[in-house]
């Protein structure tokens, strides 16, 4: 079996521009995972599978992950002007000071696919897709075209996750029924409020009551 | 006995659409309750006479997000949940998750807990191969007598589970790095004495079942898969083995100590659904044969690995796809860490939901009646299908 980066090194041979990187696996497991740009992602899914000495034609799994937009504090260098008294006198005293500045790293929906061959026996390669952001320029292309078995798999992240598979044949949702809003595998996804009494409520079911009554009351004052 | 020995001549060609011409088409909502669809199931199905020109399964009815809860909790804390996706096999389901998680952390594991592994995980692949076939013949028609077979011997099974474990079904009994406790010697010589009764029990079966004339007149022929689309839609398990494609991940991965066992697998060469029972029973013989080895072989030694983490386990960022063949595909977990003790993200590779895509492709042509038997030999658990 070809290291990751020999396979990458294959890919660019053969779809000229494709812009594979390769994102490292830290832990033990060592599964490094190939990152596609989604524009030439459907050439390089068509030669993995065709290629003679890779020929990974078994999709294994399709997995949605939510990676969402992080705030990041981090300590910048400053050097600006600071009015000191310095021997009794008041001075502009240029100064280096470090100053916390907060960040916003844009979140994504991630699509990872694993690749096996049926008929070489080796695997996994791991594919890896990325949306733009979380909300609008959520489009990937679909795989399905390529293997069949992404069918389902990517209806499941479509309904979950709120990834639009262009190119996928009958995307519907697939687990939750039809007519259903949010995507419940987002990391931000807050639980509909579906209360319910309970006479001993206690804990979690205590606090889910107490925000259902306040919510309530607040519907009752804005009704007045 | 081999699946092409009992083969009946002239039964092996799917039938082609036949156009009734102006004909009204008729759509039928098969399920969700309905006894052939093995738990909430439903398959849009339309027809044009009897023939189905198009089928679309419907699932979500046992939905539950089993992947959300297990970001929500700990590491160990979803191996009881694990029992809930195939409550058939939930033994092999355990092994799955804790393979997984011994990938994203390097753990080993103990010679004596492999063999306990090996061992359940074997009786779990018999007991389901048993039931999925009784059920299959159930959906025949042939009511009661074949699955009663199948159940007999099942019952004898769960009892080794439940001494072992405590569950006749939610069995809970793995653990990253080892088993949750280690077997008597009473336990193995009961699990000897039972072994010792399946070869029995399989040839009774065989008997009863692989001539029968209604059985090979009801299934030869019938939902023919491809070996083709069979790998391209991603099919494991004995119905990708049906189609006739050697793959096996106890020989592919050599998970665990698989290398160290003498077993065959089985293939069919027709891919219909009669290959396919056939498959399962033959396949249940080889698990007899690992059996037999892992009980002669099995050493002494702790069944958990001392130096293994328990209270605060927190893996080092990373992440890892294990799988293993469980009893009706390819079952993997692929897991995240971000360092915490929560998994940031917990992925359930089902079997029999990817097994499941090519359902619309076997059916199409056949009868309703066949459609019936055709998911029957898919072996579908809802608790995984919907997760």
């Amino acid at each position: 079996m070809k290291t990751v980066e020999e396979i990458k090194a294959a890919i660019e041979a053969a779809v000229p521009g494709a812009g594979v990187e390769i994102v490292q696996n830290p832990g033990p497991a060592a599964q490094h995972s190939l990152l596609l740009q989604p524009e030439h992602a459907v050439d390089v899914a068509k030669f993995l599978r065709d290629d003679a000495e890779l020929a990974l034609t078994f999709l294994s799994n399709v997995t949605g992950v939510d990676w969402p937009d992080k705030e990041i504090t981090e300590k910048v260098k400053v050097t600006k002007m600071v009015t000191k008294t310095v021997d009794g006198v008041e001075q502009q005293v240029e100064e280096t000071v470090e100053e916390p500045r907060k960040r916003v790293e844009p979140g994504y929906l991630e699509v990872v696919y694993h690749l096996y061959s049926m008929t070489k026996k080796h695997g996994p390669v791991v594919l890896r897709m990325r949306t733009k952001n979380r909300t609008d320029a959520v489009e990937l292309p679909s795989m399905t075209p390529v293997w069949r078995s992404a069918e389902f798999q990517e209806r499941e992240i479509f309904d979950l996750f709120g990834v639009v598979f262009t190119g996928h044949p009958d995307l519907r949702r697939i687990l939750m029924w039809e007519g259903f809003k949010d995507h419940p595998m987002r990391r931000d996804y807050v639980e509909p409020d579906d209360y319910d009494y309970e006479p001993t409520a206690h804990d979690a079911v205590l606090a889910k009551a107490t925000a259902h009554q306040a919510r309530i009351a607040e519907q009752k004052g804005a009704g007045q | 006995m081999s699946a092409s020995a009992t083969r009946q001549e002239g039964w092996s060609k799917a039938p082609a659409i036949v156009d009734y011409g102006e004909g009204e088409l008729l759509e039928v909502s098969m399920g969700p309750h309905h006894p052939s669809t093995h738990g909430v199931f439903r398959m849009d199905v339309t027809l044009q006479g009897e023939q189905i020109t198009k089928l679309k399964p419907v699932f979500g009815y046992l939905h539950r997000n089993h992947e959300k809860l297990g970001e929500g909790q700990s590491y160990l804390a979803s191996m009881p949940y694990t029992d809930r996706l195939d409550y058939i096999c939930s033994l092999t389901n355990n092994w799955a998750y804790a393979l997984a998680v011994e990938k994203l952390v390097g753990q080993e594991v103990p010679e004596r807990a492999e063999y306990l592994r090996v061992i359940v995980g074997e009786l779990t692949r018999v007991q389901n191969h048993a039931l999925s076939v009784g059920f299959l013949i159930q959906d025949m028609g042939a009511s009661g007598t074949p699955l009663m077979y199948a159940f007999k011997e099942r019952e004898k099974i769960l009892d080794l589970f439940e001494s072992l474990t405590g569950s006749r079904m939610m069995c809970n009994y793995m653990r990253f790095g080892g088993c949750r406790v280690d077997a008597t010697p009473a336990w193995l010589d009961e699990v000897r004495r039972v072994v010792a009764g399946l070869p029995k029990f399989a040839d009774e079966f065989e008997r009863l079942l692989c001539t029968n004339e209604i059985l090979m007149a009801r299934t030869q022929g019938v939902g023919v898969l491809p070996a083709e689309l069979a790998m391209s839609a991603g099919v494991t398990g004995p119905m990708l083995r049906a189609s006739g494609v050697n793959y096996d991940i106890r020989k592919v991965d050599h998970y665990g100590i698989y290398d160290r066992f003498d077993f065959k697998v089985p293939l069919g060469s027709h891919g219909d659904v009669y290959d396919r029972f056939m498959i399962r029973l033959l396949e249940l013989r080889e698990s007899i044969k690992i059996l037999e080895q892992a009980l002669r072989d099995i050493p002494d030694g702790p069944v958990m690995d001392p130096k293994a983490k328990i209270r605060n386990f927190r893996p080092k960022p990373g992440e890892a796809y294990g799988r293993i063949e469980a009893p009706k595909g390819e079952l993997g977990f692929y897991l995240i860490s971000d360092g915490s003790g929560n998994p940031y993200r917990y992925r359930v590779r089902p079997p029999s939901f990817v097994n499941l895509t090519v359902l619309e492709d076997m059916c199409l042509g056949h009868n309703v009646a066949d459609v019936v038997l055709i998911l029957g030999s898919v072996d579908i658990v809802l608790g995984e299908v919907d997760r």
